[in-house]
């Protein structure tokens, strides 16, 4: 996707909330599948970018979200299967979107 | 010791920010802005060109085109007499914020109704980053496939309408309209749906009626109540 600029975007905001900690050891992230970022792409920028901050070798933790719908006839909970979005118990297509698209820097670990 | 800090922050919150202070700037104006979104060869370019030829005399358009090289396509709305910004992103697959507050002083502001922003044309990654603007356009085409709503979802979420341009070609294809429909629907439901094609001019003006109306609304508004965008 873009995963330098995001890889920029968690430094700052780490960086911004590690006080006057000497070191951040790990950044957990929660990132939902519909955020089409790659993992291992951030990972490569962020080795680059952390060097010569306190965030330098910090772990990058991952929590993936699964996308899932909630279906609003049957109550169904369910993830789509890539080629239709319909509930796959009762075949309705009054579905909500409830989860996928969570994009955020959830906490930081300091010493 | 470790020690852990609670953050719970939006990664690209920057990006918003910035986006609320070009979104200000616009309303500062009174200028109702429009981000385009689509797949390269959708036809955003063509639907902009005859937007400006059924609206120009009606109202003040102005043009951000956001490519990855070249200036051919402000090249050719240039032509139109529309005042005309090129951004090129150097590679960049997206347009962001921040590239939009650097081309709104290349325009008068004040003097304009109406600003179409054409961003970079990809599914995937301008979904990601808000401009500033008021309503989000998605043009997919019949060619891409009827596919395209269940293989890049995040595109249809934030998006306020959608035209399905070519249409023109559509017995040429295997597009399921109703599949596809189904995906857009649920995905964005009572998302407004326009079928048209620029070559032909079919449903074009049922888009014009659209931009018409968005523009009377945001003026009786005067830019109150709208979504990030």
């Amino acid at each position: 996707m873009h995963e330098l600029p995001i890889a920029q975007n968690i430094l700052q905001i780490a960086l911004r909330h590690a006080g006057d900690a000497k070191r951040i050891t790990r950044i957990n992230l929660v990132i939902g599948d519909l955020s089409a970022v790659i993992g291992e792409s951030v990972q490569f920028y962020w080795d680059i970018i952390g060097k010569g901050t306190i965030a330098e070798g910090a772990t990058l933790h991952f929590e993936w979200i699964q996308a899932c719908f909630h279906c609003k006839d049957c109550e169904n909970e369910f993830e789509p299967d890539g080629r239709k979005f319909e509930c796959p118990q009762c075949g309705s297509g009054h579905v909500n979107l409830v989860a996928g698209r969570e994009f955020q820097l959830e906490s930081i670990e300091v010493e | 010791m470790a020690k852990k800090v609670t953050v719970i922050e939006e990664i690209l919150s920057k990006n918003d920010r910035v986006a609320m202070v070009n979104r200000a700037q616009l309303d500062n104006a009174g200028l109702f802005g429009l981000n385009l979104m689509a797949s390269p060869g959708a036809g955003k370019t063509s639907v902009i060109m005859a937007t400006i030829h059924a609206l120009g005399d009606e109202h003040r358009i102005a043009y951000i085109d956001g490519d990855l090289a070249s200036s051919i396509d402000v090249d050719k709305v240039a032509e139109l007499g529309v005042p005309s910004v090129q951004i090129n992103t150097g590679g960049q697959c997206h347009l962001d914020a921040f590239m939009m507050q650097g081309a709104l002083p290349q325009l008068s502001l004040t003097e304009l109704d109406l600003l179409v922003v054409e961003n970079v044309g990809n599914l995937v990654c301008p979904s990601g980053f808000r401009l500033g603007v008021h309503r989000n356009v998605l043009i997919a085409s019949v060619p891409e496939g009827d596919d395209k709503p269940y293989k890049y979802p995040a595109m249809y979420l934030g998006v306020d309408v959608m035209l399905l341009n070519k249409m023109d070609v559509i017995d040429a294809f295997d597009f399921d309209i109703d599949y596809f429909r189904r995906g857009v629907e649920i995905l964005n439901p009572g998302l407004a749906f326009l079928p048209v094609s620029c070559k032909t001019g079919e449903g074009l003006d049922k888009w014009l009626a659209w931009v018409r109306s968005e523009i009377s609304t945001y003026n009786e508004a005067a830019g109150v109540g709208y979504e990030p965008r």
